[in-house]
């Protein structure tokens, strides 16, 4: 006996694409069978987990590139902050020769994708690496400025205050109330 | 890997208000997905569903009937299920202790209102841009504090 087949492959990727999908217990949307919408952020374990899934089952995941250029510059400037042996150098420089393309046009792919601007998110990431060395290190506002390469402790208030809409010290208190409250909760 | 739009949810009991809100959020740049709410105890319910996804941020009026947005911003901060969510309140006091008071009890942003819709415009495109600089670079948002 033959039996002839006939595919519905529209038919076939989505029932296949639900049925791998759906065991991460992710929401998500099949725009099509080409496109899957993610409707929550989807960690780096899933993300890999949900691409070796797929691939086995021949679907490759199409990365969009200027998503990862983006991404590269990202974790240039975290590190540029975060890392207090690198070369003191303006951030233009910096990144137009860590990821070698100029810095005009680094900065306009930034802005548009993360619709914000380079500059915008430098100041955004040394902000929260200030916060962080209020909260967990508790080093003064002098101690910080002086690390952060800041010309005055002045010109870091300011900044924090013009980014946040708070002082670096009311940002210390509201944080050390918070933490009262959950031990409170705790006890 | 990251989606390319912000699921925000709005509870306001004033019809104009929405209206402004709503208007405001669909001229940003940021793709934003809306759903609004009349009051309180409807946002509860909503967020309580398990039909439905949770936003990345919620708007709360701070003076609404039924239930005020400081009882929301308590019950949603109790609520472990719920700690992906930030947190905006918005209202028209301008009183420091009222600020400090919403930035304990957990909330993220505090907005106060503007009289004009252009302001208000500026005002939420700069909160949902500093947001999605928080979902989108993995920010720790317990430090997310955003005073308007």
């Amino acid at each position: 006996m033959k039996l002839f087949l006939k595919t519905d492959t529209q038919l076939l990727i989505k029932k296949i694409l639900e049925e791998k999908l759906d065991v991460f217990n992710v929401k998500y949307n099949l725009v099509n069978t080409n496109e899957i919408l993610f409707l929550e952020t989807i960690d780096t374990v899933t993300y890999e987990n949900i691409t070796s899934v797929l691939n086995e089952y021949g679907f490759q995941i199409i990365e969009n590139q200027k998503n990862i250029i983006v991404q590269k510059i990202k974790e240039s400037i975290i590190e540029m902050i975060f890392n207090e042996e690198a070369p003191a150098v303006k951030s233009s420089v910096y990144l137009a020769e860590k990821l070698d393309h100029s810095y005009g046009y680094l900065s306009n792919l930034f802005s548009e994708v993360t619709y914000t601007s380079i500059e915008n998110f430098i100041i955004i990431q040394k902000i929260e690496y200030v916060k962080k060395l209020i909260t967990h290190h508790s080093l003064t506002l002098t101690e910080i400025a002086f690390k952060l390469n800041y010309s005055s402790v002045a010109h870091l208030s300011s900044q924090f205050k013009n980014t946040t809409g708070i002082t670096p010290s009311a940002f210390q208190r509201i944080i050390k109330k918070r933490s009262e409250i959950t031990n409170q909760n705790i006890n | 890997m990251q989606k390319d739009f912000i699921l925000i949810t709005l509870a306001d009991d004033d019809e104009d208000d929405r209206m402004f809100f709503t208007d405001a959020f669909d001229e940003l740049k940021i793709n934003t997905v809306v759903n609004t709410v009349n009051d309180g105890v409807a946002l509860m319910n909503f967020l309580n569903d398990p039909e439905n996804v949770l936003p990345n941020i919620i708007f709360l009026d701070l003076n609404m009937p039924l239930k005020s947005g400081i009882e929301c911003l308590k019950e949603i901060k109790a609520d472990a299920k719920f700690n992906d969510i930030v947190i905006a309140i918005y209202s028209t006091s301008s009183s420091e202790e009222d600020i400090e008071n919403t930035f304990v009890l957990g909330a993220n942003i505090y907005i106060k209102k503007p009289n004009h819709f252009e302001k208000l415009k500026e005002v939420l495109s700069e909160v949902v841009t500093l947001n999605w600089q928080y979902i989108t670079s993995g920010l720790n948002k317990d430090n997310f504090l955003l005073r308007m």
